[in-house]
């Protein structure tokens, strides 16, 4: 059989690409059977967004980078997404396909956490990895691009948080893709064991104006039993890379997963955020905040889905558009047979700063149990004059105004973000995009 | 120097087409506190938004000027560099901007850059006018009026007045709402403001305020126009016997814009 992917990366490149990295025997398979059915599975089909024209097929797949020996010498865009000062932190940086540095407490190490770059992972904790690896989360075969992803990744983590360890200090992984031609095909996976407890933070970075590539990134987050996870990103991909981000959370019996997203990638983006509540009293909530401009077009879903009893879902999302921006904005609850006693709620907000901006915001209940709660409420507007108006009226000028009034709009989620540094530096990407 | 000087002549303003105000004249000198008063719907607050630049008001005619500066040509925020303020009847909420923030922001926006305000003796200053205006201290890290109740936002206002020390203030129905405790704290908040150079407007649609704030002038407007001007005892009249003998003298029939003809 022969394969035609339209890409230059045929089977005997994945084998190869595989093999040199030693992999187990289960991943080679696994992506080798991918690449077979990206062949056929057809694209995503996200609503209202058509992507059948944006570039998936162009670019590069292997640059190696170089490694650091301290924080210092990251350029400056990279450097301020960490916290420089703090020697004692749980970081990983990858440069393009490589780690360049990592850091993890030893008392962590001790007490059996895990986190390390999906390569190492999958030759020295094999076994877990398997078992957590694109199974109850995101499937290979879900279509087209996950097929593509489980096929030629390559890069990033696995955090693994044994049982009743609870972690006080964050996790933080920074994805630098240095080269401006490399695809970032990366899957992130966190588990955390029955009664765990964690906060992940990831930045994306990227600084290829004009090259173009593409991200198709899978995230899986798995809570056990009254495990907590936080977690946080900041996506801040250049106009050049084509976004495919997948992130996904399964949270059993009394677990939590929150989720805080800033989506500020300056290029075309598909972002997909989708949180499984299986277990009784499970509970989660998606707060994403997410800046369009230029003519940059995105789709955003949040998604939150109860099977089990007394599970709660919460949905934020608030967007600005500005330029000739359009995005997409899907909230949706869905409550199978079943999760009786359960909640659903979604907030789609989205502001608009140009005439040539669009906005849709579109939250989306489907319930199929009777003894549940639900709610929704989106708007699509405008900054209010009435705002600008009371605000000026202070000595405040409009420029000033108007910035207050768009970080007001933002706050709810960009305070939810749980490391300091990464706060600010959303704070700061805002700032650059709105203005 | 007996501080600023509020110009307003032959104004006449329109909203979305409709002329509102037709031809008012008022001039405010620092030191003078002036009421304006009348039934609703005679044009008092368009006057107050008007003077600050609402862009929904549009000045078709006439002038307005402080110390001889064209304030029409001003932006709103420059009018407000300028030494004017509006404590407003529905002060907007805004969500994720802390009131102390906002206020810190606002007086640094009147000072030259270098020049802010020290934040300590901001704090104190913010402390000690709450306490004036019994306000509780955690409503200065709270969103700018958002879930604020409507004597709150009226106590908020006067803060804000308190904190920019503006020369000229226009008061906007800033009584309206309060139970009889609040507006004697609110008034209290004015009456500090009170020396030889602050000039202040103050729009009421009862008598009730001017009891707690004794108003050097007292203009009544009808019609779009102010029809008759007097001491502090035109407001008492008003108090009480009402307008019906100011529109009897005039041969008004309905005091409301538009409906002169």
């Amino acid at each position: 059989m022969t394969v035609d992917t339209q890409l230059p990366f045929d089977k005997q490149y994945v084998s190869q690409y595989s093999e040199k990295r030693n992999e187990p025997q289960w991943m080679t398979e696994l992506r080798q059977q991918a690449l077979e059915k990206a062949d056929t599975l057809p694209m995503p089909k996200p609503d209202k967004t058509k992507i059948d024209k944006w570039n998936f097929s162009q670019f590069n797949h292997e640059a190696e980078g170089q490694p650091i020996s301290t924080l210092t010498e990251l350029p400056e865009g990279v450097q301020s997404f960490l916290n420089t000062e703090d020697e004692g932190q749980n970081l990983l940086i990858q440069r393009n396909n490589s780690v360049a540095y990592t850091s993890l407490n030893q008392e962590l190490k001790d007490k059996g956490v895990i986190f390390t770059d999906i390569f190492t992972a999958a030759k020295e904790h094999s076994d877990l990895l398997e078992q957590y690896f694109m199974k109850d989360g995101v499937q290979v075969d879900e279509h087209r691009l996950t097929a593509l992803h489980a096929a030629l990744m390559n890069g990033g983590v696995f955090v693994y948080v044994p049982k009743n360890v609870e972690l006080e200090q964050p996790i933080q992984s920074v994805f630098w893709q240095e080269d401006p031609s490399v695809a970032t095909f990366n899957h992130v996976l966190v588990v955390a064991e029955e009664g765990s407890s964690i906060t992940y933070v990831e930045n994306y970075i990227s600084h290829n104006e004009s090259d173009e590539t593409v991200a198709n990134i899978v995230t899986e987050v798995i809570a056990k039993d009254n495990a907590k996870v936080s977690f946080g990103a900041v996506d801040n991909f250049a106009p050049g890379t084509t976004t495919y981000v997948n992130r996904r959370g399964v949270a059993y019996r009394d677990a939590s997963i929150q989720w805080a997203l800033g989506q500020m990638n300056d290029g075309n983006t598909v972002s997909e955020n989708v949180t499984y509540l299986m277990g009784d009293n499970a509970y989660s909530d998606a707060k994403t905040v997410s800046v369009g401009r230029g003519d940059q077009k995105q789709n955003f879903t949040a998604k939150i889905v109860h099977y089990g009893v007394n599970s709660e879902g919460y949905i934020l999302q608030h967007g600005v558009m500005k330029d000739n921006a359009s995005a997409i904005f899907n909230g949706i609850g869905k409550i199978e047979h079943g999760a009786s006693k359960s909640n659903a709620e979604q907030e789609s907000r989205v502001l608009m700063l140009s005439s040539g901006a669009r906005g849709d915001a579109n939250p989306i209940l489907l319930i199929e149990e009777d003894d549940v709660t639900a709610g929704h409420a989106a708007s699509v507007g405008r900054v209010d004059p009435e705002q600008l108006f009371y605000l000026m009226s202070r000595g405040i000028s409009q420029e000033e105004a108007e910035r207050l009034v768009i970080h007001g709009f933002l706050a709810p989620v960009v305070k939810q973000l749980p490391i300091e540094a990464v706060k600010n530096q959303l704070r700061e990407v805002i700032e650059r995009k709105v203005y | 120097m007996a501080g600023s000087t509020l110009v307003i002549k032959d104004l006449h303003v329109e909203i979305e087409g409709k002329e509102i105000i037709k031809g008012l004249n008022l001039t405010i000198n620092g030191g003078e506190f002036h009421a304006v008063m009348g039934p609703n719907g005679t044009g008092k607050s368009t006057l107050a938004s008007a003077v600050m630049g609402h862009p929904k008001y549009e000045v078709t005619g006439g002038s307005i000027t402080l110390d001889g500066e064209d304030v029409l040509e001003m932006e709103v925020d420059e009018r407000a560099q300028a030494g004017l303020f509006l404590a407003m009847q529905y002060p907007s909420e805004i969500s994720g901007v802390t009131n102390s923030d906002f206020l810190r922001s606002s007086i640094n926006a009147k000072r030259e850059e270098g020049d802010e305000i020290n934040l300590m003796k901001f704090i104190k200053e913010m402390d000690k006018n709450m306490d004036e205006l019994e306000m509780d201290k955690n409503m200065a890290q709270r969103y700018l009026n958002e879930g604020f109740s409507g004597g709150e936002k009226k106590r908020n206002e006067i803060l804000q007045l308190m904190m920019n020390k503006p020369e000229i203030a226009i008061l906007d129905e800033i009584d309206s709402g309060l139970d009889i405790d609040a507006l004697k704290v609110v008034s209290k908040g004015i009456n500090k403001m009170r020396d030889e150079k602050f000039g202040c407007l103050i729009i009421t649609h009862y008598q009730r305020l001017l009891n707690y704030i004794t108003p050097d002038k007292v203009h009544v407007m009808m019609q779009g126009r102010i029809v008759k001007s007097g001491g502090p005892e035109l407001a008492q009249r008003l108090e009480e016997e009402g307008y019906d003998w100011i529109k009897q003298e005039l041969g008004i029939e309905d005091e409301t814009v538009g409906q002169e003809a």
